[in-house]
């Protein structure tokens, strides 16, 4: 159906090397710095970190809606690829929304107040495939139907306020998978919902994953989710990938003291009585990235290496790499 | 993290350089920087003027009448004469102290009458809250310039009761934006904990609402300051301002438009006096709006390509 | 729709009492309203002449009610200048003002629409720093004098545009509206420009964007009906301030509006007229809040809601 060289091997995402410089008051700082990741059709894969990691950053450039203050300094996103980087803004146009789509957090403030939602979800197809407007409402109520909102044809002209915090995110989704991407990236969906909504989300984002063959970007800072969720994991921290893998080994058997610190925090394991382990202290201040390992003034297992020297991603395993000069005794414990 | 990317100096980092002191902010700024020296001159000029020229703004002579602009008949003929012979620069001078002298007073009575309206009724909200806005909206309603015409007709013209009739109409505008920072402000934590150890109400405002509000506030004084101004100049201009002999600008303009086909400078030269002053004063209030919003403050110190010009506030409008 | 009309009639209708109770308040606030009414040079007997025909020696209530059945009416009094009723006069005037405020409106709506959006599409760019300087000018020229340096420019020394009157083809339309044109147009195009970049910045033209709109769909399609709504009341108010202008331009370019009667009125103290005049003023502006209200609701669903509250 899409015109996209299908190559089984290759990731219909691959991202590579990806910098984001943001212009600050203190000066420029580099907001992500070198980012690598790929994604085959049918995966998941999560984008692990706390907030201002750089994960949403990421995912912004990916899909090139940064903010005027921040800008691509480097790398490639290839999309069945081509790079999109490299695109004019038409054909990157041509690509947004029938093989890279995006899922936002807010449901309310991703839809515009002032249309029906109707509209809103016909709207791909009157771009890329210049439905009249009446063909493109019925493909919406068709949507609505498939993401489960009761009484579509009546309510796809009803406006976003008048739904539930769940239904519009189910609204959402319906708009980013309308024109079957390759891509989707969701980013924090379930973040601002109650808990029980959250995994209907959760569910119906899977369903339509596996119906429509979808690669899934899911950027999240809930440990659970990718757990439930996802077949890979990337684990950022202040702009860097510090960890990477398939979920499994990754939470089974952590190779860096960030991601160990993130999994001994999770209250399931905790014994009672104890106080909650945590990892101490916060991220630097990215105007501030220690020159040696970004993770030294938190770590554990700090030497005198560290502090000199920044440790490369390197592999640790089959399909699996960490950045960390000692993931060795990680591994050991 | 959908939203605006926030620069990245969350609460608990390290504690962030210094915000660069507010005149090399204004330094860099090069349009804001030349504002400011133009206001300057103004004020000095409207404080000091008079003490240089004498009686020359009203010193009549009938054989230098109507001289153009011209470097020939000393500093006081730089800019030409009016019919009666007097010097345009000594009367621009003398306006120029005339025209603060009503402006300045009535934009600090509505600054502070206002103010304090808006932060008692934002800060005890209820019924207090909406009999204020409502006089606001009444006051707001109506155009400035007719309600100024029509309480100048009943009562005498007088610079004392065009100060008093321009501050009433401009107290609204302080009222409204005090009233929505106090009214944000009261929920906060640290005014709950203020009023946890039993502080009085009036203190509080004092101490922990008005400091923060108090920017915004200066801000739309200066923009106001305009206004207030260009109204003082059209009353003025229609008759109902300021009377002759005392001379303002607006004045200047309404007597020079007899002889505008023959004397432009009369008319013309007291309008750019006004004009300067004013964009000035908007170009600096922008500019104090940027510098004073902590969230903003950063983009002065960015490039200049990278700045926007920020917008005037809706209050300024009529 | 209605109970919303409903209510917002209500509440429009206060500024309009105050403005109908002041304007009697004030004429009596004085002393005698006959020193109001009659020329400084009238003589003793004219004056009680007057006070008698008038009814200014009932007592204040009485005086009010009869004010008050004679606004209903339309009956202010007869003109002292002309002898005609003064409501005629006015509304001989009005439909003049209307005409000007209307063209000017839409002018200054219409190009600030166009000039901020523009400016707003790529903030900081030089198309935003020149109109953002072009603004903040336009909003603090006085307008009296910018009429009369057009006068002097277009009229005496070029000869190309007439000074006065409106009398003739659409040129003696162009220095009026202009004048008046200058203040609204520069005040809008910074509220354009600051919610503009508001709403290209919301989520949901992130969204619209990640389906792969333009440019034009981006913010005529997305953008333009959510940034409006500010602008709206802008608008609204800044056509109330309109009058301060008209008064100004109809002085200058003699044009036989609602502002130039009621500066001739005030010189020749014909107080009948002017009360008229001042009245009709704050029942079109009562009318144009709720004009105002009625557009928002039109464009802004949200708001046609949030009535029954």
């Amino acid at each position: 159906m899409k015109p996209s060289p299908f190559d089984p091997d290759r990731p219909a995402l691959d991202v590579e090397g990806l910098c984001v410089d943001l212009r600050t008051p203190s000066g420029t700082v580099r907001a992500v710095d070198g980012v690598s990741f790929g994604v085959h059709r049918g995966r998941t894969l999560a984008l692990l970190g706390e907030s201002g990691c750089g994960k949403s950053m990421t995912a912004l450039s990916v899909v090139g809606l940064l903010d005027p203050v921040a800008e691509v300094t480097g790398g490639a996103v290839r999309v069945g690829g081509t790079d999109t980087l490299r695109l004019s803004r038409a054909e990157r146009r041509k690509l947004a929304g029938p093989v890279l789509s995006i899922v936002f957090q807010d449901a309310l403030t991703a839809l515009n107040p002032v249309q029906p939602v109707g509209r809103q979800l016909g709207e791909p197809f009157r771009i890329h495939r210049g439905f009249s407007r009446r063909r493109a409402e019925e493909e919406a109520v068709r949507l609505m139907t498939r993401v489960g909102i009761p009484e579509p044809r009546l309510r796809a002209r009803a406006y976003p306020h008048q739904f539930s915090g769940g239904m519009r995110q189910r609204l959402l989704i319906a708009m980013a998978v309308a024109l079957d991407p390759d891509v989707l990236i969701a980013d924090e969906p379930t973040t601002a919902l109650d808990v029980t909504v959250q995994a209907q989300i959760m569910r119906l984002l899977r369903d339509l994953q596996t119906e429509r063959d979808m690669a899934v970007v899911l950027i999240t800072h809930d440990l659970a989710v990718v757990a439930q969720r996802a077949d890979d994991v990337v684990v950022m921290y202040a702009g860097t990938v510090v960890e990477n893998g398939t979920v499994r080994e990754v939470f089974s058997h952590p190779r860096h003291p960030y991601t160990k610190g993130l999994l001994d925090s999770v209250p399931e394991d905790a014994v009672r009585g104890r106080p909650l382990p945590a990892v101490p202290g916060s991220p630097p201040d990215l105007s501030a990235v220690p020159s040696g390992c970004v993770f030294q003034d938190r770590c554990p297992l700090v030497r005198e290496r560290c502090v000199r020297e920044r440790p490369p991603l390197r592999s640790v395993g089959a399909s699996r790499s960490a950045a960390c000069h000692f993931s060795e005794e990680l591994h050991r414990v | 993290m959908t939203d605006r990317i926030e620069p990245p100096s969350a609460a608990d980092t390290p504690p962030a350089p210094r915000p660069p002191r507010w005149w090399l902010l204004l330094g860099r700024d090069r349009l804001a920087a030349v504002a400011s020296a133009v206001l300057t001159l103004v004020v000095l000029v409207a404080l000091s003027g008079r003490l240089f020229i004498g009686d020359r703004a009203q010193r009549q002579d009938l054989r230098a009448s109507l001289r153009p602009p011209s470097l020939d008949h000393g500093v006081y003929g730089l800019l030409g004469t009016d019919v009666l012979g007097r010097s345009v620069l000594a009367r621009l001078v003398d306006a120029a102290g005339t025209t603060l002298s009503v402006a300045v007073p009535a934009v600090l009575c509505s600054l502070v009458i206002g103010s304090a309206l808006g932060l008692w009724a934002g800060y005890h909200g209820g019924v207090r809250e909406s009999v204020t806005m409502r006089v606001a909206d009444v006051i707001l309603s109506f155009p400035s310039l007719l309600i100024a015409v029509v309480v100048l007709y009943v009562f005498a013209p007088s610079a004392m009761n065009i100060v008093l009739i321009l501050a009433v109409t401009r107290v609204p505008v302080y009222l409204r934006t005090a009233r929505a920072e106090s009214a944000e402000l009261r929920s906060r934590l640290f005014v709950d904990a203020a009023r946890t150890f039993g502080t009085p109400s009036r203190k509080i405002i004092y101490w922990h609402v008005l400091p923060i509000v108090l920017p915004t506030l200066l801000t739309v004084a200066t923009l106001d300051f305009c206004f207030v101004m260009l109204t003082e100049s059209s009353l003025s201009f229609l008759g109902i301002g300021i009377q002759p002999p005392d001379v303002s600008w607006g004045l200047m303009v309404a007597q020079g438009r007899q002889y505008l086909g023959t004397a432009w400078w009369i008319a013309v030269l007291p309008g750019v006096a006004i004009v300067l002053t004013t964009v000035s004063a908007t170009v600096l209030a922008a500019w104090a709006r940027l510098a004073t919003d902590p969230a903003q403050r950063w983009r002065l110190t960015l490039p200049r390509k990278r700045r926007g010009a920020t917008a005037v506030p809706t209050e300024m409008i009529q | 729709m209605v109970p919303f009309l409903r209510k917002r009639v209500v509440s429009s209708a206060i500024p309009l009492l105050f403005v109908v109770l002041g304007v009697f308040f004030l004429a009596r606030m004085t002393g005698n309203p006959v020193d109001l009414y009659l020329p400084l040079s009238a003589t003793p007997e004219q004056r009680a002449d007057f006070s008698a025909a008038q009814g200014f020696d009932d007592s204040v209530p009485v005086q009010l009610w009869h004010y008050l059945t004679g606004a209903v009416q339309l009956d202010f009094g007869t003109s002292l200048r002309t002898g005609q009723p003064a409501a005629t006069m006015v509304l001989d005037a009005f439909p003049v003002t209307l005409q000007l405020a209307g063209v000017t409106m839409l002018l200054a709506i219409s190009g600030a629409l166009l000039v901020g959006s523009l400016a707003a599409y790529r903030p900081g760019s030089a198309i935003d720093r020149i109109a953002g300087l072009l603004s903040m000018t336009a909003a603090s020229i006085p307008d009296f004098w910018f009429a009369i340096v057009g006068v002097l420019v277009f009229g005496v020394s070029l000869d190309l545009l007439p000074t006065s009157g409106t009398l003739g083809g659409p040129e003696v339309w162009i220095l009026p509206v202009a004048t008046l044109l200058i203040r609204p147009f520069g005040v809008l195009v910074q509220v354009v420009r600051g919610s503009m970049v508001g709403a290209l910045s919301a989520p949901y033209v992130k969204i619209a964007r990640s389906k792969g709109a333009d440019a034009r769909r981006v913010v005529f399609g997305h953008a333009l009906r959510n940034a409006v709504t500010p602008v709206l009341t802008v608008a609204g108010d800044l056509t109330v301030a309109l009058v301060n202008g008209a008064v100004i331009v109809e002085t200058i370019f003699g044009w036989p509006g609602i502002g130039k009667l009621m500066i001739d009125s005030i010189l020749q103290r014909d107080f009948a007229v002017l009360q008229a005049a001042v009245l009709l003023t704050a029942v079109t502006i009562f009318a144009l809040n709720i004009l105002v209200d009625v557009c928002h609701a039109l464009l802004d669903p949200r708001v046609r809601q949030a009535v029954p509250a």
